[in-house]
């Protein structure tokens, strides 16, 4: 069992580093990122992200539209996060009542 | 230690506010295309509305409105939904997440990015006001005023 938790780490890690290969080099000019240039000259996403949010996604709300669309793997993330409180709190509170149980039953 | 007493005037102020909070936390939901708001507060918002009934009535009548084990496996399914929505673009052509590739027909580019939007926002609601609850249900596990 814990080989097999080995092996999965690694492979995990071994195919982020390989996603990773494809991402633009820092501070390349040509990326995607750098493309749009704000209204004071300096190259950054942000401008985009202020400029094309309705005719890109039709909503007048662009807080929206950044939060769910440009920005969804980042909420995606902050879901999994909130979930993940909820099932340690469902475990930890749980198993403390499991041992106060067990101790009743030992006296 | 804490006593639970059986107020009616606290439980007739609840019931009566109860569903008009939910209301409002399905308007901030749907509405967060136009104002602010969005999943996270809306979710909270009915979580709260959950909530207040539970405190009033006390969690063993609450169930009759939303039952302790409902609540982990929507959780569950609101973040299967958001993932839902961004496999379902992937596996028809797009990239993860990327909207305007879902396989809705008669709707232009950026229409179906807000249908994805809202698809999103109902998934994020959903697992926002499940765990809340549940969270609030695992703390009380074990506790029985009336014993």
């Amino acid at each position: 069992m814990k080989l097999l938790n080995y092996i999965l780490l690694i492979s995990l890690g071994a195919l982020l580093i390989y996603a990773s290969t494809g991402l633009p080099n820092r501070g390349d000019a040509d990326a995607p990122m750098h493309r749009d240039k704000s209204l004071a000259g300096s190259p950054g996403a942000a401008a985009h992200y202020i400029r094309n949010p309705y005719k890109d996604a039709n909503t007048p709300n662009m807080v929206t539209v950044i939060l769910a669309d440009y920005r969804g793997y980042d909420t995606l993330g902050e879901e999994t996060v909130i979930l993940t409180a909820g099932l340690i709190c469902y475990l930890i509170l749980r198993r403390r009542k499991d041992n106060v149980a067990g101790k009743k039953k030992k006296a | 230690m804490l006593k639970y007493k059986h107020n009616p005037i606290i439980v007739l102020v609840s019931r009566a506010v109860c569903p008009y909070i939910m209301l409002f936390g399905l308007y901030i939901i749907f509405h967060g295309h136009y104002s602010p708001g969005g999943g996270f507060q809306g979710g909270t918002v009915l979580a709260a509305a959950l909530l207040l009934m539970r405190l009033a009535a006390g969690s063993d009548i609450a169930q009759l409105q939303f039952k302790r084990i409902l609540a982990t496996p929507l959780g569950s399914i609101g973040v299967l939904i958001y993932f839902g929505t961004g496999l379902l673009a992937m596996l028809s052509g797009g990239q993860f997440l990327n909207y305007q590739f879902l396989p809705f027909a008669g709707f232009t580019a950026p229409e179906l990015r807000s249908l994805g939007i809202l698809m999103v926002e109902i998934g994020v609601g959903l697992a926002v006001m499940a765990i809340l609850v549940a969270i609030y249900d695992d703390l009380l596990e074990g506790y029985h005023p009336h014993d």
